[in-house]
């Protein structure tokens, strides 16, 4: 029996690069990356740079930056668990910080979309410096999911 | 200046410049803060890389979350007793409306200041202070180790 999403893979990743990660600037001025994605998951990562440090004394990423990663990454998440491209927009995301990001190294957050209703997506995330074990920090969103199609977004907050 | 020095100097002068280019993450992003009638006001000017959705255009949800994630540390850090930087705990971040592509401004209230943690509740606004495009709630480790 074939996998629809194997069968599907390599033209997945093109959508996520090119129109998820690509095509949004922010994503963009992040360089956040596509690590790995399957249906319901998606884990990008954030690589490490000097201007994106919080506390120059610490030489540790600053929260907002790693915010911004879990929400892609999350949203992406909504992405893959929908069968078609809908519009998105997320609800809320807590963030709880578990133990310090250290310096030097690049953030990966893969989140998991664990339910999806006909307007609503729940998201889990975690992030962390490349073993899961030992997260930096854990996360939970909720996404609202428009079922009119509509020519708005696929990233942050709308009407 | 390092950032301690940065956080005195603010102490001294209530001039949030030093602050914002002690910290790489608030240059890249364009966050500032100033004192408005003794309030401390964060703004993050517009600029086309914290876009998230071009097509709209809106910003980023990332964004809004370092706004005030920056405001409610501005804050602390205008009304603490040390130096040291506030840690960040936890953060909840509400998104109400989309957010244009124009500078967003945020005020920041403490719920609860005690010793050891503070909790802080962060609006962020564009054109109307009663029509908030995001609400934050954070929770910050005051204390250092």
């Amino acid at each position: 029996m074939s996998d629809p999403f194997l069968s599907q893979k390599d033209e997945i990743r093109k959508r996520l690069e090119g129109r998820y990660v690509g095509a949004v600037p922010h994503n963009q001025a992040l360089n956040l990356r596509v690590v790995d994605y399957r249906p319901e998951h998606l884990s990008l990562a954030l690589p490490y740079r000097e201007d994106l440090v919080g506390n120059p004394e610490t030489g540790v990423l600053h929260g907002g930056c790693i915010t911004s990663l879990i929400d892609a990454t999350c949203g992406g998440a909504v992405i893959m668990s929908l069968v078609a491209p809908r519009r998105i927009a997320t609800l809320d995301l807590r963030i709880d910080y578990v133990r310090p990001a250290l310096p030097h190294q690049e953030v990966i957050c893969d989140a998991h979309c664990y339910k999806v209703t006909r307007h609503v997506a729940f998201v889990r995330a975690s992030a962390h410096h490349g073993d899961k074990a030992s997260p930096i920090a854990t996360s939970s969103g909720t996404f609202v999911v428009f079922r009119d199609e509509g020519p708005r977004s696929e990233e942050g907050a709308s009407t | 200046m390092t950032l301690r020095d940065a956080v005195a100097l603010l102490r001294e002068t209530g001039d949030f410049t030093a602050i914002q280019e002690a910290i790489p993450y608030a240059r890249f992003m364009g966050i500032t803060a100033e004192l408005v009638d003794d309030e401390v006001i964060g703004r993050m000017r517009y600029s086309d890389h914290l876009v998230g959705n071009a097509s709209v255009p809106a910003l980023h949800g990332g964004t809004l979350g370092a706004l005030m994630e920056s405001t409610a540390i501005f804050k602390l850090l205008w009304h603490g007793e040390t130096t040291a930087v506030p840690k960040t705990i936890n953060i909840t971040v509400e998104y109400l409306r989309g957010a244009g592509p124009e500078d967003v401004l945020a005020r920041a209230t403490f719920t609860r200041h005690g010793r050891r943690v503070a909790n802080v509740r962060v609006f962020a606004y564009q054109d109307d202070p009663e029509r908030p495009v995001a609400v934050a709630t954070a929770h910050f480790l005051l204390v250092q180790e």
